[in-house]
């Protein structure tokens, strides 16, 4: 994978910007937004508003305005807490994993896809406490000494996605912030006005000193090694929440894998869609090129072709295992009440993605930005399949039962994005989205004299 | 920014050439100046060569705060588990393998926050008092030699020869 995503970044778009040229067009990105900026930003708090209202609805009378109804007792909430941790990864991928491979055309879309693993990390972790319904007792997840003597149980996955999920919050977010703070130090040698003041806060004095470097690149490579693990391991006991339950659908070893790489393959999506109109915005053709929506789109590929053989092969599994239950649970997907969300998800992220194996697709940025907002769709639908279709048809015909979200469930779906759109268009716009420090790291430092290195 | 009020008289050059300034540093270091402070817009090989500093010891941070956080997650899940026991079949109450989860999740935000604690704590230890300017993080290489005023002339001297494209007396 990482010979076919390594090119030369200089290829596609000779000659180099100068270091002056990187610092002033990602400046020019932040600075009083236009009117354009407020709509948008009036729309999203709209949305997110109409998700607030229906959460307190929901507090107020009690989950029951959910769509729950045994046995499906994990509906959309739980679907969107695991579409948003998916989001989050590829971020990770990108600004950790990628940057151990020195993988140079990264720098350019690596801050993006950073800052949407927080915000969808944000938001994925609203969901566990919208789930459990008295959400001002979710500090019980956390273990701490009480007067009753209980601890958490810690051979629950649920306890193990508690750690996970806020361990990788705290982890993403401090390397986001790692990643800034030289870029904050350029624009605030810049800025003017209270934005100065900011920036001089918030660059904790950075100055770029031979100390603070010597100190810094060692810090962000140990970062990035421990972040690399980490992505990994968080998708993975996302999975294990279904998967070490017996289940007819989720009580499968192939989910942890499976799990990573839709995760990915969703986050990567989710960066398509971010960086497309923002370059277009921002006017940066020259720094996030044809070149780098090519590479992300074969991660695109590689990832759905391993989530569309994960899907042939739960199927596989169902009718090889000769369990019975295992097998009317993946016929009922196929097959019954649910058929629509199936076929949605299998040809989003099954079918759409062998589009990617034609470089003219790979190449053209509106087809990659239409594919994107499917493969999410498709994604979230994934999720909701293994979900909400497991649950629905489990063991006992008695039992079964069918489950239709609210309008509760839907409308906090909505504020969820709205959450996510908030933060990053108020990210967007006060910090600089592309990495004025990385992109510089890729050119070349100019010399007096040919070569040399003495 | 305390710092530059603080700034000790020195002399301040600012480079464009990378090749340059790694001369100039090699040079200050044979004169036998140590106390200099090197500025790069991003990190550069050749200049941390030049200016040959030892491995960061945030490394050291890392590999504490990783075991701390490994003995530390299996610890708090025997030790909870054995407190609070959930007697299942008659089998052990600590359970090893589920415990590797918690185990490597606290490896991991360990390692990270001691390393961030690491970098801030080496990062203030070693800071120094010089002068700056706004072109250092853009796309200059700067070099501040804190010297009294009787030798500001031979330092200027050696920044000129080597290339630096403007030299001034920071005070």
């Amino acid at each position: 994978m990482s010979t076919a995503v390594q090119h030369e970044p200089g290829a596609a778009h000779p000659p180099h910007p100068t270091y002056h040229e990187v610092t002033r067009d990602i400046a020019a990105t932040l600075g009083n937004p236009r009117r354009g900026y407020f709509i948008l930003m009036g729309f999203v708090l709209t949305v997110l508003a109409a998700g607030g209202l229906a959460l307190l609805y929901q507090i107020r009378w009690g989950l029951g305005v959910a769509g729950y109804r045994p046995p499906v007792m994990w509906g959309v909430y739980i679907t969107t807490f695991v579409f948003w941790v998916g989001i989050a990864h590829s971020g990770t991928l990108i600004s950790a994993i990628l940057y151990l491979f020195r993988s140079a055309w990264r720098t350019a879309v690596y801050r993006t896809a950073e800052a949407m693993t927080v915000f969808a990390v944000m938001t994925a972790g609203l969901f566990p406490l919208i789930h459990v319904g008295r959400l001002w007792y979710a500090y019980w997840l956390i273990p701490y000494p009480n007067q009753r003597g209980l601890w958490v149980n810690f051979k629950s996955p649920l306890i193990w996605d508690v750690f996970a999920v806020s361990t990788y919050f705290t982890v993403s977010t401090l390397f986001l912030i790692l990643g800034l703070v030289p870029d904050i130090a350029a624009i605030r040698d810049k800025a003017t006005g209270w934005r100065k003041k900011l920036y001089r806060i918030t660059a904790l004095g950075w100055r770029g000193t031979d100390q603070q470097w010597r100190h810094y690149t060692k810090a962000y490579l140990y970062m990035a090694a421990l972040a690399t693990p980490l992505v990994l391991s968080v998708h993975s006991v996302v999975s294990w929440d279904f998967a070490m339950s017996i289940v007819p659908g989720w009580h499968a070893t192939i989910f942890a894998p499976y799990f990573v790489a839709g995760a990915i393959y969703s986050g990567v999506a989710m960066v398509i869609t971010l960086i497309v109109p923002l370059r277009k915005v921002f006017k940066l053709e020259r720094y996030i090129t044809v070149l780098h929506f090519e590479n992300l789109s074969k991660l695109l590929l590689l990832t759905g072709s391993i989530v569309g053989y994960a899907y042939g092969m739960e199927y596989f599994m169902a009718w090889y295992s000769a369990n019975p239950f295992e097998r009317a649970s993946f016929w009922n997907r196929a097959f019954g009440d649910y058929w629509w969300a199936t076929w949605t998800m299998i040809l989003c992220n099954g079918v759409l993605p062998l589009l990617l194996w034609f470089p003219k697709v790979r190449k053209s940025i509106p087809a990659l930005f239409v594919m994107s907002l499917f493969v999410n769709l498709g994604m979230w639908f994934e999720r909701f399949v293994i979900i909400v279709v497991s649950l629905s048809h489990e063991y006992e015909p008695w039992a079964m039962d069918h489950y239709t979200p609210s309008w509760v469930d839907w409308t906090i779906l909505a504020g969820s994005f709205a959450w996510f759109f908030m933060w990053f268009l108020l990210f967007a716009k006060n910090f600089p989205t592309v990495s004025i420090t990385e992109v510089k790291e890729i050119i070349p430092m100019p010399r007096r004299r040919k070569e040399g290195h003495v | 920014m305390s710092a530059t009020a603080a700034a000790p008289q020195g002399v301040l050059a600012a480079f464009h050439h990378v090749d340059d300034a790694a001369h100039a540093i090699r040079d200050l270091k044979e004169m036998g100046y140590r106390d200099f402070t090197v500025y790069t817009p991003v990190p550069n090989h050749e200049i941390m060569d030049a200016v040959g500093h030892r491995i960061s010891p945030v490394r050291t941070w890392t590999l504490v705060g990783g075991l701390s956080g490994a003995a530390l997650g299996m610890g708090m899940a025997i030790w909870m588990s054995l407190d609070y026991p959930l007697i299942v079949g008659g089998k052990p109450i600590p359970s090893v393998i589920p415990y590797v989860v918690i185990m490597f999740e606290l490896t991991i935000l360990l390692g990270a926050l001691s390393t961030l604690t690491g970098l801030v704590f080496h990062a203030i230890r070693n800071r120094r008092a010089a002068a700056f300017d706004p072109h250092f993080t853009d796309d200059q290489i700067g070099v501040f030699v804190p010297c009294p005023p009787e030798r500001r002339d031979a330092v200027q001297g050696l920044l000129r020869s080597s290339g630096a494209e403007e030299v001034r007396i920071a005070a």
